[in-house]
């Protein structure tokens, strides 16, 4: 029965993993291509709830979730190009300031527009409750959620992988300069990565805003675990942070399953056992130009 | 792209993140035609959106003072700040009396920043009304003279749903699971619960204590459906509620949930269709009577929305201040303490009339349970609550649902 049970935290552990897997893997491309640290990248994530529950009073759950990242996608674009595009030659401390300062000034704006006291939309009545498979208990809507990650994960992967574009994508993350001799220019491939980054956080957040309370610091609530996460999967890794964001949802299970005081600590544990055997993470690879 | 340091990044990211944390204050200067009073409640975390409603209500109550003349003829200069957390909480209150000049404190949500902001009251010598904060600690082993508590307290939550689920036959006999906050309130709260418990014959067969800032449930969902509960009971707070209660919803679990703890901002965010089971409050907008219907009437065309518990509390709160320091003609704390502990009975916007009982400084007024209004027959997303008959009953002493001496005892240093 003990183990049984423990199964079961493993497997919602995984769960989680895919959901905090949305907002790092973004976060985990834009540094990885750009050199840039995105702080501001919560501030999506807390637009695209937002902007969600602002659709779903007009429109129906459906259309709310796949117009709310779009949209977030486009003002990503928007922030590329007349933001992050002037820091990627300068000092990293100047990156680091306007996109904290962003978030700070998306919280605000968050407040001024929707108000400072939460927003709340609701789980539609096809994926409330609870399905039993085998001996485990998942949320339908939490099945829906892992569903979508993996089609995002997958579409993720072919871009980078199978496609020319991903080639030169791989390609800048590594050795940046020898794109550009052979004449490429990276910043377009910036702007898409951006949009997707940012679009992938506002899904992530369209998707929880039913199930987590939808409130203007909630973007910076989400910033810790997807750190920790990237750090823990190491840099310009693609399945690096996919293993970390699944370990860091399964280690806090279990830690709540045995210890349940451990278990927002757990991660932090884990980040830094990974960090004194590994310090590029998991399957970081050594990139030349962050060493 | 150029060359980037790791470490350089993660080191700036540190220091941003220590700088956010620390706030910039507003600075102020004493007037000297001015009655400065200091206001603390958490803008910020999770009790941060109660918080903004306790602003609201003060800020409100500040306002009518000051248009009908004032307290003793001159106007009164509200400081009011984010308390953050109890150390910052303490920072402030020694800041507001020692150096801003305020003669006495009101505030609070968090128990935990409440209690310093106690002690700091004491050493002062000022007079400060912990106006949200429930723990009955506060008002028992860390009670101090200088000290006044305007909110319900722990056991009189847990009386007054507890009495409620009694009558619907919710509690004798049955097997409870509690989810508790991880810290001096939720303690407190699941003392308060247990002694209910061991009174009522009922079972407490597990109990999670869960950190503040824990936002994903489903790990503690799992374990309250291995153990097979009859009734979950929720002694969570602020935006913790929210999300249990949504995740519960999630999850459909077949148990029914309650609670000993709930803010009206935390059901309204929850939203209608989520929220379920008995719980208690300590006010709500639509109790008929007219001071309750004036305060909601100016907070409305005010802000456009109808007022949390919160709000009325602290603007009470300010108001009954404002009654005290009239009547006494003097802002000396010894003056008011002696002026309080007269038992002087305030209209705070209910049935019965409150009043500080003299030995542990406790505003003694009538609580309710509520049970949920189903959706269809909410008038707007503010109308969720149907609350049940106010406890203690019409003819019974209002004292009686409050903690005795004996069971929570307060030692005030002359």
């Amino acid at each position: 029965m003990q183990f049984e049970f423990l199964l079961e935290q493993v497997v919602n552990g995984l769960v989680l993993g895919g959901y905090y897997l949305l907002i790092a893997l973004g976060l985990s491309l834009i540094f990885s291509v750009g050199g840039i640290v995105n702080l501001a990248h919560g501030a999506f994530y807390a637009l695209g709830a937002y902007v969600f529950v602002e659709l779903t009073h007009h429109l129906g759950f459906g259309a709310s979730v796949v117009i709310s990242p779009l949209a977030v996608a486009l003002l990503g674009i928007v922030f590329e190009r007349f933001i992050l595009r002037r820091f990627y030659a300068s000092d990293p401390i100047l990156s680091l300031l306007v996109t904290f300062g962003l978030a700070m000034v998306a919280e605000q704006a968050i407040r001024m527009i929707w108000g400072a006291a939460p927003v709340s939309a609701e789980i539609p009545q096809s994926f409330r409750g609870s399905v039993i498979l085998g001996d485990f208990l998942f949320s339908r809507y939490r099945l829906l959620i892992l569903a979508v990650v993996a089609v995002v994960l997958v579409g993720i992967w072919l871009l980078l992988h199978k496609t020319s574009f991903g080639r030169v994508v791989r390609a800048g993350i590594q050795r940046p300069d020898m794109v550009a001799s052979l004449g490429i220019r990276l910043q377009p491939y910036m702007t898409t990565i951006v949009m997707l980054g940012v679009g992938m956080a506002a899904l992530g957040g369209a998707f929880f805003a039913p199930i987590t309370t939808v409130h203007p610091a909630m973007g910076a609530e989400i910033m810790t675990v997807a750190f920790v996460v990237v750090v823990i999967g190491g840099l310009g890794s693609f399945w690096g942070v996919v293993i970390a964001a699944l370990l860091v949802g399964v280690v806090r299970g279990i830690a709540i399953h045995f210890q349940p005081a451990a278990g927002e600590a757990s991660i932090y544990i884990l980040m830094f056992l990974v960090l004194l055997v590994r310090p590029r993470g998991l399957l970081g690879e050594r990139i030349e130009k962050f060493e | 792209m150029i060359r980037t340091s790791r470490r350089t990044l993660l080191k700036a990211s540190a220091a941003l993140a220590g700088a956010s944390a620390l706030g910039f204050p507003a600075i102020a200067r004493a007037q000297a035609e001015k009655i400065r009073i200091g206001h603390l409640t958490p803008l910020t975390g999770f009790l941060g959106v109660i918080g903004g409603y306790a602003q609201l209500g003060v800020k409100l109550a500040a306002e009518e003072i000051n248009q009908s003349g004032g307290i003793l003829g001159k106007q009164i200069d509200l400081l009011s700040e984010d308390s953050i957390n109890p150390a910052t909480a303490a920072t402030k209150a020694q800041r507001m009396l020692e150096q801003d000049g305020a003669v006495v404190l009101l505030g609070e949500i968090s128990s935990a920043s409440s209690l310093t902001i106690m002690q700091v009251a004491e050493r002062n010598k000022k007079v400060f009304f912990s106006t949200g904060a429930r723990s009955d600690a506060l008002r028992g082993k860390n009670c101090n003279k200088y000290s006044f508590h305007c909110d319900i307290p722990n056991t009189v939550m847990v009386n007054a749903v507890g009495t409620a689920l009694s009558q619907k036959g919710m509690v004798k006999g049955k097997k409870f699971f509690t989810l508790t906050a991880d810290y001096i309130f939720g303690h407190d709260l699941l003392k308060a619960a247990k002694a209910f418990f061991g009174t009522h014959e009922a079972n407490l067969i597990g109990d999670e204590l869960i950190a503040t800032d824990v936002t994903d449930f489903s790990p503690y969902l799992l374990k309250v459906r291995q153990a097979k509960p009859d009734v979950v009971c929720c002694n969570l707070a602020g935006n913790q509620v929210t999300n249990l209660v949504k995740q519960y919803a999630e999850f459909g679990l077949p148990y029914p949930l309650v609670g000993f703890n709930l803010n009206t901002g935390d059901a309204w965010a929850a939203g209608a269709g989520n929220l379920s089971g008995t719980w208690p409050t300590v006010w709500y907008h639509t109790l008929d009577n007219p001071t309750s219907k004036a305060f909601v009437a100016a907070f409305g065309k005010k802000y456009g929305k109808p007022p949390e518990n919160h709000a009325w509390i602290d603007y009470v709160t300010l108001k009954l201040l404002a009654e005290a320091i009239n009547t006494t003609k003097s802002t000396d704390s010894g003056e008011l303490i002696s002026y309080f502990e007269k038992q002087s009975q305030f209209d705070i916007g209910k049935a019965r009339k409150a009043y500080f009982r003299s030995w542990d400084h406790q505003l003694v007024q009538e609580a309710y349970p509520f049970t949920v209004k189903p959706k269809e027959q909410m008038k707007d997303q503010w109308d969720m609550l149907v609350l049940g008959d106010a406890v203690p009953a019409a003819n019974d002493p209002l004292e009686q649902i409050y903690p005795t001496r004996e069971q929570n005892p307060c030692e005030m240093k002359a």
